[in-house]
């Protein structure tokens, strides 16, 4: 199934209500420096495109650049490695978030139960950990409270290393925004927001990939 | 589907074994000999091919010899060719559910699916209520009716059961045996080809004899899951429904293209649509039961802030790690309740929740303890430990060969008196405040008989089996109550 590039899946998804960086989408290394001014550094630095769809695994990500001459050099690199296959490309420009802690979410379908909204535990040992929770669109706004609280790991979600609690109201408007996306959007197959940054206690989400039918 | 079309299967006005059998290990007389061994006190008919007595019932070979208008329910045992005939005569008679326990059909191929599909049409032609095919029976205690190939046939109460696996219905009606907390009605639902468990749960829910609903399911049909979900969930908005899922292990994750998709498996997506509907899930078939018949004999806890109340030290410390574990919170101990509690007990009390009364326990302080703990405006819910101690040591005097001299018979009468008082207590304080208090002890399972726990068990109570297993029964009734209470439902 067709992929949405980051940026089209954020448009997507970000007219629900979906909360994602400010951040610019560009074609050249010179402009790519402009953004990055105007966003204020450090920056992050990503090669996009409708064929793209796993971009840290090809090495398309580029984290942390703190300089304008550290954007231009990646900015440079990343539209070199882009291949035929990829089609047309842009380089989206964020501004770089810290975060401790990351959670996870998404639509998937089941086969048995139609579309579900997910809501787990992020990060790299996300799939190792499992810590989801599901839940049949639509959603109310009471399951989406109570999927938070189904999370086993529900403790991270205090206060934390010194920040603050989670804003729950904000992450069950990002679970009632993907629902009221599936609902109104039935071409849309599958979506990912990974990882769902926790930036000040409210929820962020610096990935995004849509796939559509 | 109408209740009517139910009571035709649950409260029949008689009852015909089709295909009785002189045979006492065939279906055809297991079935006709529960039926008149446990009570049912409407008339009784069967078939049989010779026509020969069976059990003292004149059988007749042809249903079409049977009276009119006074028989609502048949029993199948007839093979499945002979079924279209037995039913379209059924039908005549004014007979509107059948049970078929016959085998043969959906589990048995291309050709059992195919003639299972037919008989639904069959029977939704003749306006006949099809519970199975390949089913174990039917069990409805209000009408003493036990419609069914295995045992036992329990006692009465508000449990509504209704399952995929017929032995399963065993093993929950064994259950209630044991316990003494009673069934309504149960069903194995069979090959579910006409009704289903989410039907047999929505009778329930409606069912001025059932309290509480008991389900085991194995899956759920490819393209079914929806409806499964909006079912599960009105029912779920009128009556507590406990469920337990087969297989929930063989669906494992799939490859996905999305992070979201590899983290779904058929497990997590099925325990978030109970989650949703309100359905409390089990994980074990012991664990529905218990979770059933706390549902089934104590009010929900209105909040989730539990006092646990013990006799002796360490049952309250591992109950309090158990509740660690779960979405109740044991409070720290108002000061106001312990001061109060300070004025009934000897200062070694532990001052604080659990609330270990450390050898204080007497036939004045059990009662006054439990009415403060549980009469407290910060106490939802309460968890009693450690009766039948008494009593159980008085049992060695009992069997022992010093009974009864030496003053035996008299401390043993005392012991035994205590313990059903702290039993009876515990029963007072639930009643008088409307909150659950749960009482755990070992000895249900280990000495049934002990005055403590046949105290509860008369009073209609269930006596936990263990402080962990009542800590989960009232985890569920919580998570209950706050599923009603978010969406305005009490």
């Amino acid at each position: 199934m067709p992929t949405l590039s980051e940026a089209g899946s954020k448009e997507l998804l970000g007219a629900f209500g979906v909360p994602f960086p400010s951040e610019q989408v560009v074609t050249t290394a010179d402009a790519a420096v402009e953004a990055a001014g105007a966003l204020g550094y450090p920056v992050v630095v990503k090669l996009g495109g409708d064929a793209i769809a796993h971009k840290t695994e090809r090495g398309l990500v580029r984290l942390d650049l703190g300089t304008p001459e550290a954007v231009q050099a990646a900015a440079e690199a990343l539209l070199g490695a882009a291949t035929p296959d990829d089609g047309e490309v842009h380089l989206l420009v964020a501004p770089m978030l810290r975060a401790t802690r990351e959670l996870i979410a998404g639509l998937h379908h089941d086969e048995q139960f139609g579309m579900t909204v997910m809501l787990g535990v992020g990060g790299i040992l996300a799939e190792a950990v499992a810590d989801v929770a599901f839940r049949l669109v639509p959603l109310s706004a009471d399951d989406a409270d109570e999927m938070i609280d189904d999370l086993d790991t529900r403790a991270l979600l205090g206060e934390f290393r010194g920040e603050p609690a989670v804003d729950r109201a904000a992450v069950a408007a990002v679970l009632l925004g993907l629902s009221r996306a599936a609902g109104e959007r039935p071409d849309i197959a599958s979506a990912d927001l990974n990882p769902l940054l926790i930036v000040d206690g409210r929820p962020v989400a610096v990935d995004a990939l849509v796939e559509v039918r | 589907m109408s209740g009517d079309r139910f009571r035709a299967l649950f409260d029949p006005r008689g009852v015909l074994v089709a295909g009785a059998s002189t045979h006492p290990g065939k279906f055809g007389f297991v079935a006709l000999h529960n039926i008149l061994a446990c009570g049912y006190q409407g008339k009784v008919y069967a078939t049989n091919r010779d026509g020969v007595e069976v059990l003292g019932v004149r059988t007749v070979p042809d249903v079409a010899d049977l009276p009119d208008g006074e028989i609502d329910l048949v029993f199948v045992c007839t093979p499945a060719a002979a079924n279209p005939d037995v039913l379209r005569a059924c039908a005549k008679k004014g007979i509107t559910a059948a049970f078929v326990a016959s085998a043969g059909y959906g589990e048995a191929g291309d050709d059992g699916r195919r003639i299972q599909d037919e008989l639904v049409a069959l029977c939704d032609e003749l306006g006949i209520l099809l519970a199975g095919p390949n089913g174990q029976g039917v069990v409805s205690t209000p009408a003493e009716l036990c419609a069914q190939i295995v045992g036992p046939y329990p006692p009465r109460g508000r449990i509504g059961i209704a399952s995929q696996s017929g032995n399963f219905v065993s093993s929950f009606q064994n259950y209630a045996a044991q316990t003494g907390v009673g069934v309504s009605r149960a069903v194995s639902a069979g090959n579910a080809a006409a009704v289903t468990v989410p039907d047999y749960l929505d009778y329930f829910a409606d069912d001025p004899e059932t309290g509480v609903g008991l389900a085991y399911v194995e899956g759920v049909g490819i393209g079914e899951g929806r409806a499964v979900y909006e079912r599960l969930r009105r029912v779920a908005e009128r009556m507590p429904v406990v469920l337990v899922k087969g297989g929930a292990t063989a669906g494992g994750q799939r490859a996905a293209a999305s992070h979201t998709g590899s983290l779904a498996s058929d497990d997590n997506i099925f325990d978030g649509m109970c989650r949703q509907a309100g359905v409390q899930r089990a994980a074990t078939i012991e664990q529905a039961f218990d979770v059933a018949a706390t549902f089934a004999t104590q009010p929900l806890p209105k909040g989730n802030r539990v006092a646990v109340v013990s006799t002796a030290g360490g049952w309250g410390v591992v109950t309090a790690d158990a509740l660690t574990a779960t979405s109740l919170d044991l409070i720290a101990l108002p000061d106001d309740l312990r001061t109060a509690i300070d004025r009934e007990l000897p200062p070694r009390w532990s001052r604080n929740n659990p609330i270990d009364m450390a050898g204080g326990e007497t036939r004045d302080t059990v009662p006054a303890v439990l009415d403060l703990v549980a009469g407290h405006p910060g106490v939802d819910a309460i968890i009693f430990l450690g009766i039948g101690i008494q009593s159980n040591e008085a049992k060695l005097m009992r069997g022992g060969r010093f009974w009864p001299g030496e003053g035996l018979e008299r401390i043993v009468a005392y012991h035994e008196r205590q313990d059903a008082r702290f039993a009876q207590a515990a029963i007072d304080a639930g009643e008088r405040t409307g909150k659950p208090v749960l009482v755990a002890t070992e000895l249900a399972v280990a000495s049934p008989d002990n005055p403590g726990v046949a105290t509860l068990r008369a009073a209609g109570k269930l006596c936990h089996a263990s402080a962990n297993r009542a800590v989960v029964a009232l985890d569920h009734m919580w998570q209950r109550s706050r599923w009603l209470q978010r969406r305005g439902l009490v």
